[in-house]
């Protein structure tokens, strides 16, 4: 579905020149969704923005389907590749009422049946017609982000790329949505590029997962392999260590491990959940 | 018991304005524009502004019931000339006998004519270029910025001067003059909006859906633009309406007989220590218009402005 080979991304030039990227490969199955993680800085989101042309490729190549993106991309790209921002403040016009933002990709695209796609969106990311002509500002930030993931899916791409969905929302609204990602991708079939720097997030959506440090790829494991604490790199094992270094004292693992509701693991403890927000992110030493 | 019927119809307007369930797109609308106005209306100093607005427009469609008078043809020169205020002649009359009340009040007709001529031209030539120059970036922005810069450089009346020097004296030419002169400020202001929102989310997440720059631009980023515009132009009504006062003054503006408010300054200034109400009274009549556009755009400023949070 997505094959990325030798991707470079190279941002200013001279001496403000960064090499944000360097040489990753990755390919990514249809219908399966694939965490890219790492520590800030890393190049994880970069590369989304690569993908979707909001950053420019230096070296290597992006293929959809097996065709080459084209530069600037297409209305048919977008049409199947679409992405969700990280800040479901910011990623919403803040003068335009719900309906005209889900109304504007379809008249983009210029499709018809507007009222009922707008509603069925709704509808599908668990938002009755109440919300359909309020104000961004008249919304909770989960149900922001609900928004944002409606306008994503209403031009019916097979591809979403989700850039850290869920690490602007408090813990419990992050596993709502959590579920809510997984639901529309095993009923739609999507395939997801997840960023994240959060493991517990990334191991609850996918299966297989592309550990990033400095614009190069660490390791390439999956999620039960991280489970389990064994992941072959060391680096890997220091981003894990990372996270479970936040717990701070042994008592606190003790909290019901209520929300994400999975097997008993370090990366799903409940207090990890709760220092998944932005500026707590786990650091390696 | 009628009292009381209007008095629950009432409510219930207000129910289904401030509705946080809007169930149509007019309503939702209609709400927030709603909420404006409570903002707004709050407001005693902007309210007195917008009070004075009004009257402007009020008078300038009335004029011939409000003032009977020919304001163009006075009365018996012998015996009817800088008449000082009085029963017949509320504010008194200037040296061709005319009476000053019903120059004044026809000449707001034309004062609102350049006000509203004015913001027709300048304000879409200054959104336009601010917000192409910001959105687009590179060379586009050079261009747009410098011709901008080149037109700021000047002092407004006198590049005015020269275009009305160039085109011909008149109310229509110095209405041009005066948009030509006063776009560059609107271009500066949407162009430093349009930057901090040509990269935010909700920006790159239409360009993602393949939308088009111009669509971008007129859809997402003018709306966004026009608050500000609206505010500086409102506040730039005064300099516009003294411009024009200004124009006329030094007679290159509305020629006589036309009742033109700056014009009938010049009229007075011969006999001002003698007659002084020929002077003072349109110069009262522009302090008080302008006057009134400041407290309207400090009041919108306060309800518009897109980063106070409602």
């Amino acid at each position: 579905m997505i094959d990325i080979k030798d991707l470079s991304i190279v941002f200013g030039s001279g001496r403000l020149r960064v090499e944000a990227v360097k040489g990753l490969d990755f390919h990514v199955e249809e219908g399966e969704a694939f965490g890219l993680v790492g520590e800030s800085g890393s190049g994880k989101s970069t590369v989304l923005r690569a993908i979707c042309g909001l950053a420019p490729i230096a070296r290597g190549s992006i293929s959809i389907n097996g065709n080459k993106v084209t530069e600037p991309r297409g209305r048919q790209f977008y049409s199947t590749v679409q992405m969700v921002f990280q800040d479901p403040y910011g990623s919403l016009h803040p003068r335009q009422t719900i309906d005209r933002i889900l109304s504007e990709p379809l008249s983009i695209h210029g499709q018809r049946d507007q009222d009922l796609r707008i509603v069925a969106a709704l509808e599908e990311v668990g938002l009755g017609p109440a919300y359909r002509f309020r104000y961004p500002h008249q919304l909770s930030g989960g149900q922001r982000q609900r928004v944002a993931i409606a306008r994503a899916l209403i031009l019916n791409p097979k591809i979403v790329l989700l850039d850290e969905p869920t690490s602007a929302l408090d813990a419990s609204v992050q596993a709502e949505i959590l579920n809510l990602l997984e639901r529309l991708r095993t009923e739609r079939g999507l395939t997801y590029i997840l960023v994240s720097h959060d493991l517990a997030v990334v191991t609850h959506l996918c299966r297989r997962l592309l550990v990033m440090r400095n614009g190069e790829m660490a390791e390439l494991t999956d999620s039960s392999t991280l489970r389990r604490g064994q992941p072959a790199s060391a680096y890997t094992r220091e981003l894990i260590r990372a996270t479970q270094g936040f717990a701070r004292a042994k008592a606190l693992s003790a909290v019901p491990r209520r929300i994400c509701g999975k097997a008993a693991d370090p990366l799903n403890s409940a207090e990890h959940m709760h220092s998944g927000g932005k500026n707590t992110r786990p650091r390696s030493p | 018991m009628g009292n009381l019927a209007t008095s629950s119809r009432r409510g219930r307007l207000r129910k289904w304005l401030t509705t946080n369930e809007p169930i149509s797109r007019g309503q939702a609308r209609l709400g927030s524009a709603y909420r404006s106005w409570l903002a707004f209306s709050r407001n005693p100093l902007a309210m007195l502004g917008l009070i004075i607005v009004l009257a402007l427009i009020i008078i300038a469609i009335f004029a011939d019931q409000i003032a009977t008078p020919s304001p163009v043809v006075g009365g018996d020169l012998r015996t009817e000339r800088l008449q000082p205020p009085g029963e017949n002649h509320w504010l008194g009359t200037d040296n061709q006998a005319r009476d000053i009340f019903s120059r004044l009040v026809h000449g707001s007709r034309l004062t609102l004519m350049v006000v509203m001529l004015v913001t027709v031209i300048a304000m879409p030539i200054g959104l336009l270029i601010g917000t192409v120059a910001g959105y687009m970036g590179g060379w586009v922005d050079a261009v747009l910025m410098r011709i901008t810069d080149i037109f700021l450089a000047f002092p407004r009346l006198i590049l005015a001067l020269a275009f009305v020097a160039a085109l011909g004296p008149g109310i229509v030419n110095a209405v041009i003059a005066i948009a030509i002169t006063s776009w560059p400020p609107y271009a500066r202001i949407a162009r430093a909006e349009t930057l901090t929102i040509r990269n935010s989310d909700f920006v790159l997440a239409v360009r993602l859906q393949g939308a088009s720059p111009f669509r971008i631009i007129t859809r997402h980023i003018v709306p966004l633009c026009i608050p500000s515009v609206i505010i500086r132009v409102t506040l730039d009504m005064a300099g516009i309406i003294l411009t024009a006062a200004g124009l006329g003054f030094l007679g290159l503006g509305a020629q006589p007989p036309t009742p033109e408010w700056g014009a009938m300054i010049a009229a007075g200034r011969q006999f001002i220590i003698d007659y002084w109400w020929v002077a003072t009274m349109p110069g009262i009549a522009i302090f008080v218009v302008s006057l009134g556009f400041n407290l309207l755009g400090d009041g919108l400023r306060d309800v518009l402005d897109p980063k106070a949070e409602k």
